[in-house]
Parts: structure tokens; sequence; C-alpha cells
């Protein structure tokens, strides 16, 4: 069994500013298995990041993970854990690397110490083993002349090294999971490539789990094996990668496809959803997506759960069910989704 | 007759600051030249550093050039004193990345895109709010808004408001500097039918400045590529985008993700770091991390000039056998 973790019924809530809580995170589940990636997909606000922070009880207060929410990693259950237990997970059994380098690097260490200073943290080795670690680490992430790097400091270099610096000492520790959240958001798109590159070779060499946060549909095709796409703090569609590009299926994911500009194909006005994504606390009862869907009908009044719509992809959404509409998932090129309104609230 | 013709525009920084002034200077753009004609985008793309905002900034003067001339309307801009200017910036206007940061958070919304009509005396009285409202509904918002601050509108509409503030002049041509980056893809392909709608209602020219060559595909039939300060290709952008003549036109188009499994192409990894502007290679800007096989000493000595090869024109002495992706890849072993 190659599962590694697994997140069930996830819900973070935070103050609403006034009595009430709000639920960014509402219901996620999913699974991580050895080896794989799994590109967690949205939009800002859907609740990605705040996912990935509660693997590592990050959640920032005065958020909270709620009562029956599960993560579990292997044998352990992660949201039971305290103080030292807890300490051993973070960095040792799950990584992270975030979109922003520069912030999470100390500008008055060297890269050779912060990345010596991850090894020291996990595992009972000398400082010159350490430094002998941090080197082989940044050879493995691909930095040029990597002795010399050792003791550069972080604005000596550029925001690509900078972030592959991150990534060695994420690996340091040698996690199972590596959670990437937006990893090149902030790169170019060349410096991008380089970047997933490394990850995509971590994850084979070391039979990594990752879990990688994105916005980007581009970056998620030809790289992860699965995908689940949020909106709304819960997940709405999920399936095999190829499966999901094969088939979007739920409106929102089929909104997607048709706001992305393509660089090959033919040049079509792009058909955006119409609208914004709504704030928390002002999410409509039934399917969240509901006001702004072209397809929402009588039954989206209600709360779809995760209905199958082909070998393993499931969507949010009744038309899932054959009954509804006769045919299905519907499928719609791009262009045919009904075009979109300004983004008046 | 173009609209706007820079030539040879140069635009260096004073780097190190106070106690440095012997430093190098930042070569932000070195001998660029374009024309933009009347209704027509021009696509100015390239990666962080490359000089394309410094273009668009300099040819409002918002920032002094350092050599070069850029003429606009029949105006030399370049020699235009602080009266004529001011005039000028009534046909030329810029929206930005982040709206936020431009927009004055004390001030609502109506009076930001006020502002500009009462600076330029086009409307008086009652005709302003009448105007801001005419405008807030062409961007597609609601003219009731006109009484809110900025932070109550999310960045699409804050964008969309960028863009009624830019309009409310009557400008005939819009440096457009990543407008739609920081936006959710939703949102982004709205403002991008927007423009599109605007160019085609009033006529306006844009220089689009980007980073995304699928977005500058989807807004310009010509784009210019520039790495390190200077322009390596341009031409029209679909031939441009089917049969790249620089070989950091390959490499940039290989490396934007392609959101389909069964469309993935083989991609270029470049080696190494993009060169500081302040000590830039000598020779072709790019030949460091070249991989044309034909790269040789001539590379680094000489600067090729642009010159017509196939649909574009490209900056690169061996543009005739640059390969294809497929055969830097198969050539590289």
């Amino acid at each position: 069994m190659s599962r590694i973790l697994d997140v069930d019924n996830l819900r973070i809530s935070f103050p609403d500013g006034g009595s009430g809580r709000v639920y960014p995170v509402d219901g996620v589940s999913f699974a991580l298995e050895r080896g794989k990636t799994l590109a967690l997909v949205g939009e800002s606000g859907c609740g990605k990041s705040l996912t990935s922070l509660a693997l590592l009880r990050l959640v920032p207060a005065p958020g909270r993970i709620e009562e029956g929410s599960r993560i579990r990693l292997g044998d352990t259950d992660v949201l039971g854990l305290k103080g030292e237990s807890l300490r051993r997970i973070r960095g040792r059994r799950i990584g992270m690397v975030f979109q922003d380098p520069m912030t999470s690097l100390n500008p008055v260490f060297t890269v050779g110490d912060q990345i010596a200073e991850g090894v020291r943290a996990h595992f009972d080795v000398s400082r010159s083993e350490a430094r002998r670690r941090a080197l082989t680490l940044l050879q493995e992430v691909g930095i040029p002349d990597p002795a010399a790097r050792l003791d550069a400091y972080p604005h000596q270099l550029s925001g690509g090294m900078r972030q592959r610096v991150m990534i060695a000492i994420a690996l340091s520790a040698e996690p199972e999971i590596l959670v990437a959240d937006e990893p090149t958001t902030a790169l170019d798109v060349t410096v991008q490539a380089q970047i997933l590159e490394v990850l995509d070779r971590l994850r084979d060499t070391h039979g990594m789990a990752v879990l990688l946060i994105t916005h980007d549909l581009g970056i998620v095709a030809g790289r992860a094996d699965r995908v689940a796409v949020m909106y709304a703090g819960q997940i709405v569609e999920e399936a095999p990668t190829d499966e999901l590009f094969d088939r979007p299926s739920h409106p929102y994911t089929q909104g997607l496809f048709a706001s992305v500009p393509r660089i090959t194909g033919p040049i079509e006005r792009l058909s955006p959803i119409g609208g914004s994504v709504p704030p928390p606390g002002a999410w409509p009862g039934g399917c969240r997506f509901r006001p702004r869907c072209p397809k929402a009908f009588d039954k989206s009044e209600t709360m779809p759960p995760l209905l199958p719509v082909g070998p393993d992809h499931r969507m949010r959404c009744w038309l899932a069910e054959p009954s509804e509409g006769g045919d299905g998932p519907l499928r719609f090129a791009q262009g045919d989704n009904p075009s979109a309104q300004g983004d008046n609230p | 007759m173009s609209l706007l013709q820079v030539r040879n525009l140069v635009k260096h920084y004073r780097a190190g600051g106070l106690f440095r002034a012997d430093a190098h200077p930042v070569r932000a753009v070195e001998d660029v030249s374009f024309d933009v004609a009347k209704g027509e985008t021009l696509a100015l793309v390239g990666e962080s550093g490359c000089g394309k905002s410094s273009v668009g900034r300099t040819i409002l003067r918002l920032q002094e050039p350092t050599a070069g001339t850029a003429t606009f309307e029949g105006s030399d801009l370049f020699t235009l004193d602080r009266v004529a200017l001011r005039r000028m910036r009534r046909r030329m206007q810029i929206i930005f990345q982040d709206p936020y940061s431009s927009l004055n958070p004390r001030m609502t919304v109506g009076a930001a895109i006020a502002e500009g009509i009462e600076i330029h005396r086009l409307a008086s009285g009652k005709d302003v709010g009448r105007r801001v409202g005419a405008l807030l509904e062409e961007v597609g918002l609601d003219p009731g808004y006109a009484g809110r601050y900025p932070h109550e509108f999310s960045g699409g509409q804050r964008q969309r408001i960028g863009i009624a503030r830019a309009l409310a002049v009557q400008p005939s041509f819009i440096v457009c500097d990543e407008p739609v980056s920081a936006l959710d893809v939703s949102v982004q392909a709205q403002v991008l039918n927007l423009l599109a709608d605007l160019q085609r209602d009033r006529g306006l020219a844009y220089l689009f400045i980007a980073h995304d060559l699928a977005v500058v595909r989807q807004i310009a039939r010509r784009v210019a590529v520039m790495y390190l300060g200077r322009i390596v290709e341009e031409g029209p952008t679909e031939d441009l985008l089917r049969r790249p003549r620089h070989p950091y036109t390959v490499a940039l188009l290989s490396a934007v993700p392609e959101p389909d499994p069964a469309r993935q192409r083989p991609r270029i990894v470049l080696k190494g770091d993009l060169p500081s502007p302040s000590r830039p290679p000598t020779g072709c800007p790019f030949h460091p991390r070249c991989f044309h096989p034909r790269r040789d000493q001539r590379c680094r000595v000489e600067v090729p000039l642009l010159r017509t090869v196939g649909a574009t024109r490209a900056a690169c002495h061996y543009a005739e056998t640059t390969p294809s992706p497929e055969e830097a890849i198969a050539a590289s072993g």
C-alpha cells in the first residue's frame, strides 16, 4: 500500500468578525501516495494554501482545525500530536516549499549554514558532516558551482537559485512528503521550467509524495498524477490528470479551462466565468458555484456531494446524475461557455 | 504613418547610490526601436529585468531616457517642456499590474476617475459625474460605485477602475504594464476581453507589456521579445510563435506550460541565470546561455542586429539555422 497520507473531512474555521465563524476550508478529503504528485488547483481564496498548512498544523491563529477533521500520516494521527512529537513531523516527515523563497530564508546566514542547520535539526551529525550533506543537496537541486554557493548569502542568489536552496532545505530532512505551495509562481517561465524539473526528478529518485498547490493548470498537465480542483473551500472535481483534462466536467472546471489563453490552436475570444469568487462569509447555500454557474438548476439549491462521473473521476455537481439532463457530465468546447458578464458583485 | 515611433531608445540607471558613483550602470534598455500603429497592439514580452517596463515608462516620460527619440502623433516626446508634456499625457496613458498601488486609498473611485477629466478640463459641473458614470459602465462596473473606495473592490474590479481612469482623458494610446499578471485566470480573461472591446470601440493603440506568451497571443497581432535590454526578435505573433528564429524565443516558447497533457512539447531548460544587466555579456547578450549548434566566436564579440529572416526579424547571426526545440534537444543528446 503506497498511501502515506490521508486527509478526511478537513474543516478550518476563522472568526467572522462577529460572534460566528466562517469555514474557508470546508470538508476536504484526499490521499497522497508515495512517488506520486497530487495537484490542488484553484483560484485565490479557494482554501488550497490553508489546506496545505493544515498538514503541518501551521494554520495561523485565530484559525483552527475543527473537530471531526482527520489527518493520518501512516499510523500517526497528525491532529492529535503535541509539542516535540509535532515538531518531529514538521520538516522531518513533511517538508514544505513556499512561493517566495526570499521571505523564508534568513538574510544574515549563508546558504550552507541554513541547509546544514536543517540537517542538524533532524539528524545527529557533526558540523562537518552536515556541511558535506549541504553540498550534496545543493548538487542535487542543480545549483551550479555548489561548493562556492555554500558560502553565499541569499541576496547574492537569483530567485530561481533561492528556490532551489529552499528545496534543498526541505530535502535536508529526507521527508516522505513534500508540500510545494505555488513554488514557481514568483519565477520567470524559463526558471519555472528548471524548478519543476528538479521537483519531478526528486519525487522520482526519493519516492516522495508531492502535494503541488497551484493556480496554473498548465504546470499540472504532464506533471501531476492526480488533480483536485477547489472552489470556495471544497473540492469540486477530482480525477487522474489525463482524465480531468480530457473530460473536465464540473462547470467551474470547464470555466477555468475556457478562461486560459492558449499558445496553440485557434485564437478565440475567451469565455471567462462571470463574477468573482465570493469571500467565505458570503457563500450561498446549496452549490457554492451556483450564482456564477451557467448550468445551475433547481436542484443546485441543495449542496451536491462528490458524485462519480467516470472511472476514478468525481465532481460536486448534480449534473453527474444521469437523470439530470440525461447525458451525465456535459462537455463543452472552449468558447461554448455562456459569455461572462463583468465581475460585479 | 505610425502613431508612435521609438528609435534607438537607451535607458541606463545609475547603480550603487551615493557611495558607489563609479559602479557600472544598469543597462535596462539598449538601442530599442519599434513602431505602434493607430488602433493596434504591440506586445513587448520578456522575463523580469529584460527592460520591458522601463521602455513603457520612458516613453511616457515617467522616467527620463538616456538616449534615443520617440515621436508620438508628430511630436518629439523627449524634448517636450512640462506644459506640453502634460498636454501630451492626455493622449497617452498607462495601466499598471497592481491597480491598488496606483489608486489613492482615501479618494473615492469616482473622484479618482474625475481627476483627469478636471485637470484637462474635458467637462465641468454635472457633466463630470455623468462622464464618470458612463466610464464605469463602459468597463463593466455599476455607475453607482463612484462613491466607494478602492479597498471595497476585488482585484479584477480595481483593474477595471484603473482602465476607466486611463480612458477618462480620451487617450489614443495606452501602455498596459502587465495588466493581468496579478489576476486569477477567470478574472484575467474578463479583463483581456474588456481591453479587446475597448480597442475595437475606441480605436485605441496598446503597448502591451507582458511575460506570458499565451496572454500575448490572445491580445496582440505583433510582438517584440526582449532579452537583457534588447529586442531580440519581433514580428507577427503567429509567425513568431510558429517559427521562432532567435534561440531565446525558442527557449521562452518551449517553457510555456500547456494546459493539455496531449500537447506536451519538448522543453528547453536554459542553463544558468540571467546575467546582470549592469555587466551584460559582450557580443550577443544571449550567447553564454545559447544552445544554437553554430554559436561561435562571432557571437561573443559582435552584437547581432535585427534582420529579416523568414517571417520575423531576429537578432541572431545564425537565425537561418536556429533549431526547433526538438532539434536542439536531439543535438544536445
